[in-house]
């Protein structure tokens, strides 16, 4: 029923030395909290999105960890102070062991 | 007990209906979490560690518009070095059928601990947000949304 | 507490705002005497800016009755405050003579009488007569035309064109910019069609797309009259999405923003503007919290709540304008700008008197053209009343009781909800009820009247909700209009108690039994804010119900009892 998840993200291409920066996220994904009931009665298994995490060059610099009640088709947006040209890559693990990533190109200068 | 079905037999129930009555047709039987599970958590991070005012500005809606997709921002007063940041953020809330919400880490290089997702809200309930600072130190906020069932304005 | 003589009176302070005699010569009138055009447009000028304000005009193009509350209660900070005050407070406190021309125009009591002797209010065309008036003697250059919105819903032939009827008639009047409620009623597609076309800005700062959290509309736009830079900043209701069927603009996030209309009101000031203005859609006691707290706001242009004040309210250095609906008034507000900064104001609350101004040709023929394809269906007698028919009032309105009524006999259910709207006109007795007369009370674009049953518990349930969204102490927690009418049932309501607590005493009052709350009643009721809801249209509802009764006679409904006041 569910395709599969599709992550994008809003970053700026380009950003002056010391700017901060809007990161904005977005990925496909019901966020099944697993309270639900089937038309049997039956709980409908847990399967979400349960941490997504952006790390620059390397370096970690963010990350949430996301509990059921996050909203479907989940949105995290938060900044970055912009020093160096580089790559953000940015993971989504889902609770069935898949990873989702997506990397963004920002220069500096 | 579940959220996107809440929003499913809503419009079951009251497919003819201009008022919906949230709580009851949340079935309300079903066990949600309060004040104390949320303080429960807290205690099972921070033990019996006080927690101060101020620093954290917590901005959700006064009323939800949609209890499905409830934005929520926060943000985090804090010069952001190496030596005083934000390590940790965790929002709950109170009348869920679970407490947790989300729990986040920044680092230096965020330059603002500023963030913002969207969340089911099933009622209408308070939302805590605690910070931890590099130092050690501890904030927290609170702030209440209402979930309404609509229609009637003019 | 603000004190009356803030409210009225210039304050000495240096950047003073002169705020006396609001109403101009009205308030001075002797009882029963009728104004001219001259003592309408009557204005000691000041500066070199002229603001024009018209608000909820609810797509009324020619002019109507219609009646201001007698009862409108305000809580926690509002309590007893104006706009909170009907009839002989509100005389008392504006210093209106009882039965005078002022008296007709902003309270309720002695309406059919003072009718009868002052005549209709409102219409484009008498509208245009004042703005193009004040335009000449001001000077185009000058004048800035603002429209507080709710504008485009509310009529037979809005409904029927989508809007475009009121879409041309505010180009017509040069509108210069305008904010939206009923207008996203419309669908989400259509508004946006008519806000990148229109002549006017269509302005939002407080909407943005759900997937980025992006600005829909543009946030404020700046217009220089007379040499002074002039930001205007939009804000759409910020309860849209809960007050209306949130699913006619899926993609849409409302709310109210304060720390955004900060940025703004900040960005405003670095372009250079001198005089900053939130024309906005929040409603009276919404804006009266936000002025306290957003800081260097010059006017707030308040509408929604329908509100008509021939005084401006102070709060800290802003001043907020309530200029009434249906187009029954024009709002004047002259500026004086020093050293780039708001030195002066002088307000007016200009009453439409359609008897005493004369038409404006040219906006005259327009509205005849936009309601030519809808005249013959528009003048069709369904049937006449005896009895005053009226909307406003926090609990019911007799327009109300004759549309419960229809719900009751044309749906055959025990009970009957309508939605507690604040537009729609009043008719007089001895009126004939025409199809225009139903339509201006029920023209919206999920008409449905559903028919379903609800236990007792789920019906206090919406009370309770429903009281909480209009008497909740904090204004930022209410949602606006008023309480839903109810047909069949009576109950008690203590406004002062918190929410769940407010009302008792359910009663079915075909039986005299109390409500049980686990039994099921059948319930007949109109704009349900969800998809798909089944039912013939109201409109429909209330004309078969009329054709059947012929004369229409509504006794006084007494099934609502109030304290907590």
């Amino acid at each position: 029923m569910s395709t599969k998840p599709t992550p994008r993200v809003r970053v700026p291409a380009k950003a002056a030395a010391g700017e901060m920066i809007e990161i904005k996220t977005l990925i496909s994904h019901e966020m099944e909290s697993g309270q639900r009931k089937d038309a049997k009665g039956e709980t409908i298994p847990r399967k979400i999105i349960n941490k997504f995490s952006a790390s620059f060059n390397g370096k970690p610099v963010f990350s949430a960890d996301w509990h059921p009640a996050i909203s479907a088709n989940p949105y995290q947006s938060f900044f970055f102070k912009a020093m160096e040209s580089g790559e953000f890559t940015f993971t989504w693990k889902d609770d069935d062991g898949s990873e989702y990533t997506a990397k963004n190109k920002l220069t500096v200068g | 007990m579940d959220f996107q079905q809440a929003g499913l037999s809503r419009r079951h129930a009251l497919k003819a209906g201009a008022f919906a009555a949230v709580a009851s047709l949340l079935g309300a039987k079903l066990a949600f979490a309060d004040e104390k599970t949320v303080a429960d958590e807290l205690k099972k991070l921070y033990g019996d560690k006080p927690f101060a005012a101020g620093k954290i500005k917590l901005d959700v809606p006064e009323i939800a518009e949609n209890g499905l997709v409830v934005p929520i921002n926060i943000e985090v007063e804090s010069p952001m070095t190496d030596a005083d940041y934000v390590k940790a953020v965790h929002v709950y809330a109170d009348g869920n059928p679970l407490p947790g919400i989300v729990s986040y880490s920044f680092t230096p290089a965020c330059g603002k601990a500023s963030a913002a997702t969207r969340m089911r809200l099933a009622q209408t309930q308070n939302i805590v947000c605690v910070a931890e600072m590099s130092s050690g130190a501890l904030h927290m906020a609170k702030a209440n949304v209402k979930v309404t069932i609509g229609g009637c304005g003019g | 507490m603000i004190s009356r003589r803030d409210f009225l009176q210039a304050t000495s302070a240096a950047a003073a705002i002169t705020l006396a005699s609001g109403l101009g010569p009205l308030g001075r009138v002797a009882a029963q005497q009728r104004l001219s055009q001259a003592d309408i447009l009557r204005f000691d000028p000041l500066g070199t800016v002229t603001l024009l304000y018209v608000t909820d005009i609810h797509a009324q193009l020619v002019p109507l009755h219609f009646r201001e509350p007698s009862i409108n209660l305000g809580v926690g900070e509002a309590k007893g405050q104006p706009p909170h005050l009907t009839d002989a407070e509100f005389r008392e406190h504006f210093k209106i003579a009882t039965g005078s021309a002022g008296a007709f125009a902003l309270t309720s009591d002695d309406f059919t009488t003072l009718a009868r002797q002052y005549g209709r209010m409102g219409g484009l065309d008498r509208i245009a007569t004042l703005v193009k008036a004040i335009r000449a003697e001001r000077g185009d250059d000058k004048v800035l035309l603002l429209d507080g919105g709710d504008t485009w819903q509310g009529s037979w032939s809005s409904l029927q064109t989508k809007g475009q009827d009121m879409v041309d008639v505010m180009s017509a009047l040069k509108t210069d910019a305008m904010v939206g409620h009923w207008e996203f009623t419309l669908g989400a597609e259509r508004v946006k069609e008519i806000a990148e076309s229109a002549s006017f800005a269509f302005l939002a700062q407080n909407i943005r797309d759900k997937e980025w959290n992006e600005p829909v509309f543009k946030p404020r736009k700046v217009f220089e009259k007379g040499g002074v830079k002039i930001a205007v900043i939009g804000q759409a209701l910020p309860r849209t999405a809960i007050a209306n069927p949130r699913w006619m603009f899926p993609d849409w996030e409302f709310g109210i923003r304060e720390e955004e209309i900060q940025k703004q009101v900040e960005e405003a000031r670095a372009e250079g503007a001198a005089i900053v203005v939130l024309l906005s859609h929040d409603g009276f006691d919404v804006d009266r919290k936000l002025a306290a707290r957003v800081k260097g706001l010059d006017i707030i242009l308040t509408a929604h709540t329908h509100d008509a004040m021939p005084g401006v309210v102070r709060v800290g250095n802003t001043a907020l304008v309530a200029s009434g609906s249906h187009g029954k008034f024009l709002s004047r507000l002259d500026i004086a700008v020093k050293d780039g900064k708001v030195a002066d104001i002088r307000f007016k609350l200009m009453p439409v008197f359609s008897e005493a101004i004369t038409p404006d040709t040219e906006m005259a023929a327009l509205v005849r053209k936009l309601r030519e394809p809808f005249a013959a269906d528009l003048a069709r007698e369904i049937g006449r009343t005896e009895s005053l028919l009226y909307r406003r009032g926090n609990f019911n309105g007799t327009f109300d009781d004759l549309i419960c009524d229809a719900m009751l006999s044309q749906r055959d259910a025990e009970i009957a909800l309508s939605p507690g709207f604040r537009w729609g006109g009043t008719l007089l007795p001895g009126e004939p009820i025409t199809w225009e007369a139903i339509t201006n009370a029920t023209a919206i674009t999920y008409p449905n009247c559903y028919r379903m049953e609800m236990t007792g518990a789920q019906l206090k349930e919406i009370l309770e909700d429903v009281a909480d969204n209009i008497f909740h102490p904090d204004p930022y927690f209410q949602g606006g209009g008023d309480m839903v009418r109810i047909g069949g049932m009576g109950y008690a309501i203590d406004i002062g108690k918190p929410m769940g607590g407010r009302i008792s005493g359910l009663t079915h009052l075909k039986s005299g039994k109390p409500i049980d709350a686990s039994r099921k009643y059948v319930v007949a009721g109109w704009a349900s804010v969800n998809e798909g809801t089944q039912g013939p249209p109201i409109w429909d509802v209330v004309r078969d119900h009329v054709a059947h009764t012929k004369t229409v006679s509504i006794t006084p409904n007494d099934a609502v009892k109030v304290t907590g006041a």
